[in-house]
């Protein structure tokens, strides 16, 4: 039985003795030239495009149905095999995707470095430069959404390099306002950040809840700080911070100032009691029903809270007008896929600007032409400030592009920060620490 | 005496246990064993570096950490439950309680429960404005009120007690079962030299509880040692200031989002061994050599 067993474990071992991965890599794939580009799917023949997606929450599903719908009208010899995964499940599965035998042609895949900056590094993925002028697609997204979909070969930085995916939708972290709140308590949506302030002030004294918060998941706090940072730096710093690029440093005048905002609201009470074992969810179901007079989150958040408020919440940006903010997850071309033509007139197909008002219509924020859509209420205020934002240098990307392992430590440490585990310089250390280390690693 | 079957028939019998077993389980954790070897980020051919994987761990604050998280959880999933479990079941099993199979049923039930349920449950229950700040404020205890689950004090602890809860019925319902085969006789003998309750519990339970102590000891080890799904849920990202990491999840985070699969794979193959080894103890003391 032993010697049996002996016998199967050399077997076992034989079958897996080469290194991990070195069935999966092949050659890095090339950009196309546009010229060679075939744009029209009508004349591609039979194909069937394997499209991995995470739009699977009300207005993205309706959104992406509605559109493969539509393509599969219109091209009936494409043939398209959806696979539907909830964002966190994609990301886990997309590695082994990416590198297994039958690869998806159509990926949604996360712009952090630890997702397409490693799987560009890898060589998984399709440089899209030759079909983005092909489509024009450079003519119908602005330069400051492209980028966040951008690496060099070396996978190290995001925004430099070549073009790799293409976003449907946007997203801004802003300021979601209780209309009724603000004018019981006398005054305008924020524009200066004295203004901001006297109005967290004024809630706190009208003992209202004047932000708020909920920071069990971590990912808040980041929103939070990225405001404070807003009110400091400039936008331009705070990219190249967001981003890891060289000689850029986490121990600045402005990210003190910036961390000890931040305390200063946690120690003024501007936050709600245990905000740390908040739940994001239940914080902003809390200021759905009218406790908080500010919410600061993300505009994924635009259509359930229009829902549940109606025209009694607002939203706009930071006051200064620099934000956080970014794209919904691009869809990307495998390096593997047959058809990088078709899945490529696929994506050109889901957000042109038919694609855009279905986006709109079924309340997703279109990352182009936001201003032509039919909006009322919240979400006008949404697509007005996309709108604006978009199209202006004051866009700063989230602070967890850096290294693959900031987006850990930068939530981390900003819950320690407001946990007084962490002083102000301690914070700021665990940061740089972080940058230089994944400067230098990998 | 028949003839009996040569040998060989015999590991035809165990053949078709024996290549599923080999496929999904020896295969895999062999093939672990043998990616625990390499430097790899789970895309790009991985380079080999022996044991290296193996000795970064031993210096590795994020896998001590976890370990040492993982040594609290064992107090809260094995030690509690097998003691409150005891108690209980003694408890239980003198006095005569109508409805007594209900009682048995409620106490497994968070077994049966789905741990992600039980766990957004918890969280429910832990909340600043949950149920159990309600109770403490109810009964005075006002300075006690706090956000458990986003404190670095309380994370553990509060995860911990969710687990002696899902334990304890484990424990209690294979302890009624071995009390239930006890011989009266002894409770009477015991009686008979004027013994009490602890006396009983000591000379008669315990020892007849011996091999059932250990199938709760090890099923509990091992479920404290794998713990993901409740830190999972509980406290997202490895809770407040990494304080309820455990070593699945460093695994499934190493392995699925800091590209280190072979680190990833070398906690996995320690982990294996540790359990191998703590459940191969447990036997060891409280198996058939009595």
């Amino acid at each position: 039985m032993l010697s049996r067993l002996a016998v199967l474990s050399l077997i076992a071992v034989t079958l897996g003795a080469c290194a991990p991965g070195s069935g999966s890599v092949g050659e890095r794939p090339t950009d196309r030239p546009a010229g060679e580009v075939r744009t029209d799917p009508a004349t591609m023949g039979k194909v069937t495009l394997t499209v991995w997606d995470q739009e699977v929450r009300g207005g993205q599903e309706k959104q992406i149905s509605a559109l493969n719908d539509a393509f599969q009208r219109k091209y009936p010899n494409i043939t398209i095999k959806r696979v539907a995964r909830s964002f966190d499940d994609l990301r886990s599965t997309v590695k082994l995707g990416l590198t297994g035998a039958e690869a998806p042609d159509v990926v949604q895949v996360n712009n952090g470095k630890q997702d397409m900056g490693s799987f560009v590094k890898a060589g998984l993925l399709q440089p899209l430069d030759g079909y983005a002028t092909a489509h024009k697609w450079t003519e119908r997204m602005p330069e400051s959404v492209l980028r966040l979909a951008k690496y060099p070969d070396s996978g190290a930085v995001l925004g430099e390099g070549k073009l790799y995916g293409v976003p449907q939708t946007g997203e801004l972290v802003g300021l979601f306002y209780n209309k009724e709140k603000l004018a019981r308590l006398g005054i305008q949506p924020p524009t200066t950040w004295e203004d901001f302030d006297k109005a967290l002030a004024a809630a706190k004294r009208a003992g209202e809840l004047p932000i708020q918060f909920g920071n069990l998941e971590k990912s808040s706090g980041n929103y939070l700080f990225s405001l404070a940072m807003h009110r400091y730096g400039k936008a331009e710093e705070e990219t190249r911070l967001a981003t890891g690029r060289d000689g850029v440093s986490w121990n600045t005048e402005a990210n003190k100032q910036a961390a000890r905002l931040l305390l200063s609201w946690a120690d003024n009470g501007y936050f709600p009691q245990g905000y740390a074992g908040i739940k994001s969810d239940d914080s902003w179901a809390a200021f759905a029903r009218g406790e908080g007079l500010f919410h600061i989150s993300g505009t994924w958040l635009t259509a359930d809270i229009q829902a549940a408020m109606g025209d009694k919440v607002g939203f706009q940006l930071p006051p200064g007008q620099t934000v956080t903010g970014g794209t919904g997850l691009p869809f990307a071309v495998s390096g593997r896929s047959k058809n990088p033509d078709a899945a490529a007139a696929y994506i050109d197909f889901i957000s042109n600007a038919d694609a855009m008002k279905v986006l709109a219509d079924n309340g997703n924020l279109p990352a182009t032409e936001a201003d032509k859509q039919a909006a009322t209420g919240l979400t006008k205020d949404v697509f007005t400030a996309w709108q604006t934002a978009s199209r202006s240098t004051q866009l700063v990307p989230y602070l967890d592009y850096a290294t693959v392992t900031a987006y850990d430590t930068v939530t981390g440490a900003i819950e320690q920060l407001l946990a007084k585990r962490h002083t102000v310089d301690q914070f700021l250390t665990v940061l740089q620490d972080d940058l230089d280390k994944g400067r230098g690693g990998r | 005496m028949a003839v009996a079957e040569p040998r060989r028939v015999g590991y035809l019998y165990i053949l078709p246990a024996l290549l599923v077993y080999g496929l999904f389980l020896l295969f895999p954790l062999l093939h672990s064993g043998w990616i625990s070897l390499f430097s790899w980020d789970g895309l790009t051919v991985g380079t080999f570096v022996g044991l290296d994987n193996y000795a970064a761990l031993a210096a590795d604050v994020g896998f001590l950490a976890a370990f040492g998280h993982v040594a609290v959880l064992l107090v809260f999933f094995a030690v509690l439950p097998v003691s409150i479990g005891l108690v209980l079941a003694t408890a239980l099993s003198r006095t005569r309680i109508r409805g007594m199979a209900f009682f048995r049923t409620a106490l497994f039930l968070p077994q049966v429960v789905a741990m992600v349920v039980v766990a957004i449950a918890w969280q429910r229950i832990f909340a600043p404005d949950g149920a159990l700040n309600d109770l403490l404020r109810l009964v005075g205890l006002d300075g006690l009120v706090t956000a458990w689950l986003g404190e670095s004090g309380t994370a553990l602890i509060a995860v911990g007690l969710v687990g002696t809860w899902v334990q304890t019925g484990l424990a209690v319902v294979l302890f009624l079962g071995g009390i239930g085969k006890i011989s009266g006789e002894l409770f009477d003998a015991v009686r008979l030299d004027g013994g009490g309750v602890v006396r009983e519990f000591r000379t008669v339970v315990l020892p007849a509880l011996r091999a059932e102590i250990g199938v709760a000891l090890t099923l509990t080890v091992i479920a404290a040692l794998r713990t993901f799904d409740l830190v999972y849920v509980m406290t997202p990202q490895g809770g407040p200031g990494g304080s309820t990491t455990v070593p699945s999840y460093e695994i499934y985070h190493r392995a699925f989002h800091s590209g280190q699969v072979g680190s990833a794979a070398a906690i996995g193959i320690t982990l294996t061994a540790l359990a191998f080894l703590i459940t191969f103890g447990i036997t060891k003391v409280t198996g058939r050599d009595r």
